[in-house]
C-alpha cells in the first residue's frame, strides 16, 4: 500500500529518531512510502492561539503539498485532530477550501491509527522486553476519537509487560503555549501525570504525541527519573 | 470581598495554598469518581443516547426560548404569581429589595442560587437592614467566611472541616468538634431556628416548566424544599435560559444532572412548586414572584456561543478540568468558574476583563466530552481566542508578530528549513549537555520545571534522503 508520510514539524526538528522509527515500522508492514518535501507544519500552534489567519496560509500550503497522495500518515495524535477538527473550521467560509480540506481530511491518518484501521495489522512483530505504560494524548483520544489503537499494538508487543496508566486520559498539562503562558498551573499538572507514572513501576513511557511527551519527559529528567520515554513507533521498531 | 483583578496575580495565590488545594482535589476527585461510576451502571452506550436527547431538549428550547418565556410567563400569571422579566441584574436586585421593603421582611432566608451570586443580591438587600441567610450548608459556611462559591454545586470545596469548625465556632454558643456530623447537626439546629423566622424565602431555579409554570428545586439537603414551603412570600430567581417544556423533558435531565454533578442517580431532594399555595393547601407561600434574568444571555441567542446556553450548572466540567482542580474556583475571579467559566465570564462581563480566562486551558477537551448536554466548551475556548484576536484585535504585540513571522516562513518548505537551521546554528549559547539550559522568555518559563532537548544534529528531512530508497 502506498502513503505519504507527513513527519509533522515536532518529529522534524526535534525527533528526528521517532522518524526513522516510523518509516521502519510503515516499511515492514508493507508500506511503500513518500516524503512531500514541501511539508512544513499543520498549523497548530497558530490555531491554538487563534490566528486562523495565518494558520490558513500554511494550511492550504499543507493541503498543496499532499494533494497527489492517496493516504497521509503522521506520528502525531494532535495534528491529526488538528487536521481532522480545525481544518473544516478554518475553511468553513470557504467553499473552495473547505473542499479541498474535506478531501485532505479523509486521506489523514494517526499512525497507530492507520496500521490498525487501514491495514488491518495488530501486530507488527516487536519484541520489547520491558515494563511499559502509555499516556492517552487529549486530542488524540478525545478530537480525534483514537484510544485503543496504540494499545493494541502495544500489547501485541512480545516480551512486554504493559501497565495501565492510572488516569491515562487526563491532561500532561502541555496545552501549547499555555505551558509557558501559565507555567505555574502547567507545572502542577504535568506533576501529577508524572506521580502517576511514577506510581506504575513502568520502565518505560510511551505515547503518541511528542508535545506531551516532551512535556513528561522534560519534567520527569527534570526529577532525576530514569523512566525512559519512547514514542509508540519506537516500542514498535524494537527487536526485530 | 476584594478581587485582585489580574487572573495571574490570582492563580498564583491559588497555587500557594496548599490546604485550599487538598480539599479542592480531594472534592474534584470524589466527585467525578463517584459520575464515571454512575454512568458505567447506566451503561456508555446508553449514557451517550441519553446526552443526545438532552442536547437535543436544550437546543430546542433555546432556538425557541421567546416562545417558552412567553409560555412559562402565562402558565405562572395564570396560577396568581408574579413576574419580573429583568434585563439586568440590577434590575432584579431593585425588584427584589423593593419587595422586602413593601413587605416589611427582616429576616429572609434563601436556598442555593448561582444566577443571585452573579447579580450580587445579598448585599443589596443587608444594605436595607434585611437580615439575609443562606440555607444551603456550602452556601451558608461561604456566607460565613464573607466569600463567593468556588464550585459550582459544592460552593465551599475549597474548606476542610477544621475551617468550618472555626467558621461555626464564631456562632455558635458551645464550642463544636471539627467533625462532619457534630458540624452537620450544629448547622441543621441553627438553621431550622431561621425557617421558623422567616418574612421572604428567595431560591434559586434548576428547571422552570413552560407548561405547569412550575419550578424545580434538586438539593441534597431538603432546604429549599423548606424555604419554599415556609414563606409567606417567595421569590424564585432565574436565569432566562433555564426553561423546559414540560415534566417529561425534566425526567431526562433530572437524571443526567445528578448523575453528571455528584454521581448520584437522583438528586435527593426534588421539588416542583407551582407558587401560590391554593385553597385547598395547607402550606407553600401566599404570594410568589417570578424574577427572570437576562443579564447578558438574551445576546448570545443566534451567535456562535448560543450553545453555552444548554449548561445545566451542573458542575461536571470543573471536576473534569485539570485547571480547575489545579486553581480551584476563586482564581477564575467571577461567579462561574472552570471551563463554563472561562466561556460565561467573558462572554458576560467582557473580554477586557475576563479575557484570560479563554488562556486558562490546556485545551484537552475534557470538559467537552463531559458534558451532559454537549456544549462544545473546548471549540468555544479557541474562538474566543480567535474573537480576541481577529474580532478585537487585541491580541498580545508579540504573539502578533511572532505568527505572522510563523505564517510567512511556515508556507514556504525552504523559508522553514533555512531558519530552523539558522536556529540550530545558532542556539549553542543556550545548550549545556544536548539540553537547553537557558532561554529568554517563554522559554524560561518552560525551564523553571522542565528539560527541553536542543535541536539535534540532523532534522528528519535531512536524514531522509538516506532513507529515501528504502534504506535504514
Amino acid at each position: 500500500m502506498k502513503a505519504s508520510l507527513f513527519i509533522t514539524c515536532i518529529a522534524d526538528l526535534m525527533y528526528a529518531d521517532v522518524g526513522k522509527s516510523v518509516v521502519n515500522v510503515l516499511r515492514r508492514s508493507g508500506v511503500q512510502l513518500d516524503f512531500p518535501e514541501g511539508q512544513t507544519c499543520c498549523g497548530q500552534p497558530a490555531f491554538s492561539s487563534g490566528y486562523y489567519k495565518e494558520t490558513a496560509v500554511v494550511a492550504k500550503k499543507i493541503i498543496e503539498v499532499f494533494e497527489k497522495s492517496e493516504r497521509v500518515v503522521m506520528p502525531s495524535g494532535s495534528c491529526a485532530a488538528m487536521i481532522h477538527h480545525g481544518y473544516p473550521i478554518l475553511f468553513k467560509d470557504d467553499p473552495v477550501w473547505a473542499k479541498k480540506a474535506d478531501d485532505f481530511v479523509h486521506k489523514c491518518y494517526e499512525f497507530s491509527q492507520f496500521i490498525v484501521d487501514v491495514l488491518g495489522i495488530t501486530d507488527v512483530g516487536a519484541t520489547f522486553k520491558k515494563k511499559v505504560t502509555y499516556h492517552s494524548s487529549c486530542h488524540m483520544s478525545r478530537i480525534l476519537g483514537v484510544e485503543e489503537q496504540p494499545k493494541i499494538l502495544l500489547k501485541n508487543v512480545k516480551g512486554i509487560e504493559f501497565i495501565e496508566l492510572p488516569f491515562a486520559f487526563d491532561c500532561c498539562g502541555f496545552g501549547g503555549t499555555f505551558s509557558m503562558k501559565m507555567s505555574g498551573i502547567s507545572e502542577a499538572i504535568v506533576e501529577e501525570k508524572v506521580d502517576n507514572i511514577i506510581e506504575t513501576g513502568a520502565d518505560v513511557l510511551a505515547g503518541s504525541d511528542l508535545t506531551c511527551l516532551m512535556n513528561i519527559s522534560g519534567r520527569l529528567s527534570r526529577r532525576g527519573s530514569r523512566i525512559k520515554v519512547m514514542h509508540l513507533a519506537q516500542v514498535l521498531d524494537q527487536g526485530v | 470581598m476584594h478581587i485582585e483583578p489580574s487572573f495571574h496575580k490570582r492563580y498564583k495565590k491559588a497555587l500557594n495554598d496548599k490546604t485550599m488545594l487538598k480539599a479542592v482535589k480531594l472534592g474534584t476527585g470524589r466527585l467525578r469518581g463517584n459520575r464515571t461510576k454512575a454512568i458505567e451502571a447506566v451503561g456508555v452506550e446508553k449514557w451517550l443516547e441519553f446526552r443526545d436527547r438532552a442536547e437535543a431538549i436544550r437546543m430546542h428550547v433555546v432556538q425557541h426560548l421567546d416562545q417558552y418565556l412567553e409560555q412559562m410567563v402565562d402558565s405562572v400569571l395564570k396560577r396568581g404569581g408574579h413576574v419580573c422579566l429583568a434585563k439586568t441584574g440590577e434590575e432584579a436586585v431593585q425588584y427584589i429589595a423593593d419587595l422586602a421593603k413593601k413587605k416589611n421582611a427582616k429576616n429572609i432566608v434563601k436556598s442555593k442560587s448561582m444566577v443571585t451570586e452573579e447579580i450580587h443580591l445579598n448585599p443589596a438587600l443587608e444594605q436595607q437592614g434585611c437580615k439575609v441567610i443562606e440555607s444551603d450548608l456550602g452556601e451558608w459556611i461561604i456566607q460565613l467566611a464573607g466569600e463567593t462559591p468556588s464550585h459550582i454545586i459544592v460552593p465551599a470545596m475549597h474548606k476542610n472541616r477544621f475551617q468550618v469548625a472555626d467558621l461555626f465556632n464564631e456562632v455558635s454558643k458551645d464550642k463544636i468538634p471539627a467533625e462532619v456530623q457534630a458540624l452537620c447537626g450544629f448547622a441543621r439546629a441553627h438553621l431550622r431556628e431561621q425557617f421558623l423566622k422567616i418574612d421572604m424565602g428567595i431560591t434559586g431555579c434548576n428547571f422552570a416548566l413552560a407548561d405547569s409554570g412550575a419550578f424545580t428545586l434538586c438539593t441534597n439537603e431538603g432546604n429549599a424544599r423548606i424555604v419554599s414551603a415556609l414563606s409567606p412570600t417567595l421569590v424564585t430567581v432565574m436565569g432566562m435560559e433555564r426553561i423546559l417544556p414540560g415534566v417529561e423533558e425534566l425526567a431526562v435531565m433530572l437524571s443526567l444532572l445528578a448523575r453528571s454533578a455528584t454521581g448520584q442517580k437522583l438528586t435527593v431532594y426534588n421539588t416542583l412548586s407551582t407558587g401560590v399555595r391554593s385553597e385547598d393547601e395547607y402550606d407553600g407561600p401566599q404570594e410568589f414572584h417570578l424574577v427572570i434574568v437576562d443579564n447578558g444571555r438574551s445576546k448570545l441567542l443566534g451567535s456562535k456561543y448560543e450553545k453555552v446556553l444548554n449548561c445545566i450548572r451542573c458542575g461536571a466540567c470543573l471536576n473534569a478540568c485539570p485547571v480547575f482542580r489545579n486553581i480551584g474556583g476563586h482564581a477564575y475571579g467571577w461567579v462561574y468558574p472552570g471551563p463554563i467559566g472561562a466561556v460565561l465570564s467573558p462572554l458576560y462581563q467582557g473580554m477586557d476583563k475576563y479575557g484570560e480566562l479563554a488562556y486558562a486551558t490546556t485545551l484537552c477537551g475534557a470538559c467537552a466530552s463531559t458534558c451532559p448536554v454537549k456544549i462544545p466548551l473546548h471549540d468555544m475556548l479557541y474562538a474566543l481566542r480567535n474573537d480576541k484576536v481577529e474580532l478585537e484585535h487585541k491580541g498580545e504585540l508579540a504573539e502578533d508578530i511572532a505568527y505572522k513571522g510563523w505564517s510567512a516562513t511556515f508556507a514556504s518548505a525552504s523559508r522553514y528549513r533555512f531558519s530552523v537551521r539558522m536556529a540550530r546554528r545558532f542556539q549553542f549559547p543556550l545548550v549545556s549537555a544536548g539540553k537547553i539550559a537557558y532561554g529568554p522568555p517563554p522559554i524560561s518559563n518552560w525551564l523553571k520545571a522542565r528539560d527541553m532537548p536542543a535541536l539535534p544534529d540532523k532534522f528528519f528531512h535531512e536524514i531522509w534522503p538516506d532513507m529515501k530508497d528504502g534504506k535504514e
